[in-house]
């Protein structure tokens, strides 16, 4: 009798056990769709990437090679619609590197002044508000940057200065400087506000004013965060396009200041409606962004080894 | 023995129906980049009219339009400028679609009211530096234009005799880029297709001629150039082309044409 049941419950045991395992079986079978289901979704992002890069370079070689590599990157005049047509790109490589420099040299010290200010001064009010007024920036279309400066801010060089037109590089940095603030001031802020609040503690236990502790503690320990900030701000300078074309001129000289310039994005932007297909025009003009990829490349790779380093503290 | 009759019969209908299709057919245009606008809108709006035809335009500007069709590559050639003798005796004639005027603008606070052609092509070229030369203030000219390969640039500097000389200190993407910046700007000189422009800029006269519908059409507006469509004389174009030809050129094309821009002759 009691062998019987002891049987009858060893065979339940088993049966329990099979269904069980037939149900983990199932389960670990939808488990692995899924997993597939992600991974096709992650490598459409990476076929997105190899696709550009390819097409890029297939399409941005032929040109470098007719007009030759050298001519093409320190070639000093640009005229791609005269009877003799000319292809060199200098002038648009340094307006586009200068652009980014001046942008950052006006942009930085606000957007990181700021970030300072919100992190650790700013009473929980005036932060929510003005971080709310961040993000808005940070959505604005750069369109409307454009329009902004075209209406107030090129008038405005022009009588500040008394210069024929205001039209210029100056403009340009100023547009792109207000345009990367808000990544400037959310990296940074996000940076100074992961310091351990027992560096400040002990440092303003040591005597140290609030002031002092900011700069001589907490920015040194957020600084490789505040890099990052700097160069995806580089990032976003040298990438935009469509403001800068409505306040930079577009005329293709050599940078200076008060000149009407163009940048790497605009000289794409601008004359690819009306190149003709196959033409060496258009063939130069992928060649450009071409160009401008390496560049962006370059600025993420810088960025990657910021990332890291900041993971690494 | 049916079978085959029956079968016969299908086939029959079936290159019938294929030839149908066939006769729906292709109008193909080649040349100018400026005309873009007025045939891509007159283009469009015949293959809303006819289901079935495949318009096709490749803009690659008026000489290599005008050589296509010489050698039969395309139904139709478009070029914006008249055709030369020596390409009028390759068996090319020419029909006038539309007049392109573009007009001289200025700020609304600069005194100049009228320029000539030569005066406009020296400020173009740099020889005119300061509005004081032709009538204005002390200020220095500011040269508004177009990108490079723009239609109303190319016009422009044709018609001026100012290719590749031109020395601008802006060159903007669009006709409203180019007010916008005239009208911010008390020494800022640009050009504008005539049907753009608004009343918020001022439009100088040319060689003593204000540009509007009437002076362009009579010719005595200066800047304007016309807008050609290029036909081999011997050879009939193919039904399609002819009823799109015939459909372009006619009074029911006029505001589509007005509407791209141009001023339309027929």
């Amino acid at each position: 009798m009691e062998t019987a049941m002891k049987n009858k419950k060893c065979s339940m045991d088993r049966d329990g056990f099979i269904r069980k395992r037939q149900l983990i079986g199932k389960k670990r079978l939808v488990e692995n769709i899924i997993h597939g289901i992600f991974l096709m979704l992650g490598l459409v992002t990476v076929g997105c990437v190899l696709l550009i890069t390819v097409f890029l370079v297939i399409s941005g070689i032929p040109a470098v090679r007719r007009i030759g590599l050298i001519p093409f990157l320190f070639g000093k005049e640009w005229a791609s619609t005269a009877a003799q047509p000319r292809y060199g790109i200098l002038p648009f490589i340094l307006t586009s590197i200068y652009g980014t420099a001046g942008a950052i040299f006006i942009g930085v010290p606000v957007g990181f002044m700021t970030a300072v200010y919100l992190a650790k001064i700013a009473p929980l009010k005036i932060k929510t508000l003005m971080e709310a007024a961040v993000s808005l920036l940070s959505g604005i279309p750069s369109v409307v940057y454009g329009l902004v400066g075209m209406k107030v801010l090129v008038p405005g060089i022009r009588i500040a200065f008394h210069i024929p037109d205001g039209a210029s590089l100056l403009a340009a940095m100023i547009v792109l400087a207000v345009m990367i603030l808000p990544s400037i001031i959310k990296v940074s802020l996000t940076a100074l506000d992961a310091v351990p609040k027992e560096y400040e503690d002990a440092s303003l236990a040591l005597g140290a004013t609030a002031v002092e502790t900011y700069f001589r503690i907490s920015v040194p320990a957020a600084k490789s965060g505040i890099a990052a900030a700097v160069v995806l701000g580089v990032g976003r300078a040298i990438g935009e396009a469509m403001a800068i074309m409505m306040v930079a001129g577009n005329a293709p000289n050599m940078p200076e200041l008060f000149q009407s310039v163009r940048f790497l994005t605009t000289a794409v932007a601008s004359e690819m409606s009306y190149a003709a297909d196959g033409s060496l025009q258009k063939q130069a003009l992928f060649s450009i962004a071409l160009v401008l990829f390496f560049f962006i490349m370059l600025i993420n790779a810088i960025l990657n080894h910021f990332l890291k380093h900041s993971e690494e503290n | 023995m049916k079978k085959w009759f029956g079968l016969g019969i299908a086939l029959v209908l079936a290159a019938m129906t294929g030839c149908g299709k066939a006769e729906g057919g292709t109008v193909s245009t080649d040349g100018s980049t400026s005309m873009a606008n007025v045939i891509g809108a007159l283009g469009e709006a015949f293959e809303e009219n006819n289901e079935d035809v495949t318009f096709t335009y490749n803009p690659t500007g008026s000489g290599s339009g005008i050589t296509a069709v010489a050698e039969g590559r395309c139904d139709i050639g478009l070029s914006s400028r008249s055709l030369k003798e020596e390409e009028k005796a390759q068996g090319l004639t020419e029909t006038i679609l539309a007049l392109d005027g573009i007009a001289i603008i200025v700020n609304m606070d600069n005194p100049v009211k009228e320029l000539d052609l030569e005066t406009i092509a020296g400020i173009y070229t740099g020889e005119i530096t300061n509005w004081q030369e032709v009538g204005g203030e002390d200020l220095e000219i500011v040269l508004i234009g177009r990108e490079a390969g723009s239609g109303t640039r190319d016009g422009f500097e044709s018609i001026t005799g100012t290719e590749d000389s031109c020395q601008y200190r802006q060159e903007l993407t669009s006709t409203g880029d180019v007010i916008t910046t005239v009208l911010g700007n008390p020494a800022a000189i640009g050009y504008a297709s005539l049907a753009a422009v608004d009343e918020a800029v001022k439009v100088v006269s040319v060689n003593g001629i204000m540009p509007t519908e009437e002076t362009v059409k009579d010719g005595s507006y200066a800047v304007q150039r016309p807008f050609v469509l290029v036909t081999r004389k011997d050879e009939e174009l193919s039904p399609t082309a002819k009823k799109f030809f015939d459909y372009i050129t006619s009074p029911e094309a006029r505001e589509i044409i007005s509407a791209a821009g141009a001023v339309p002759v027929n």
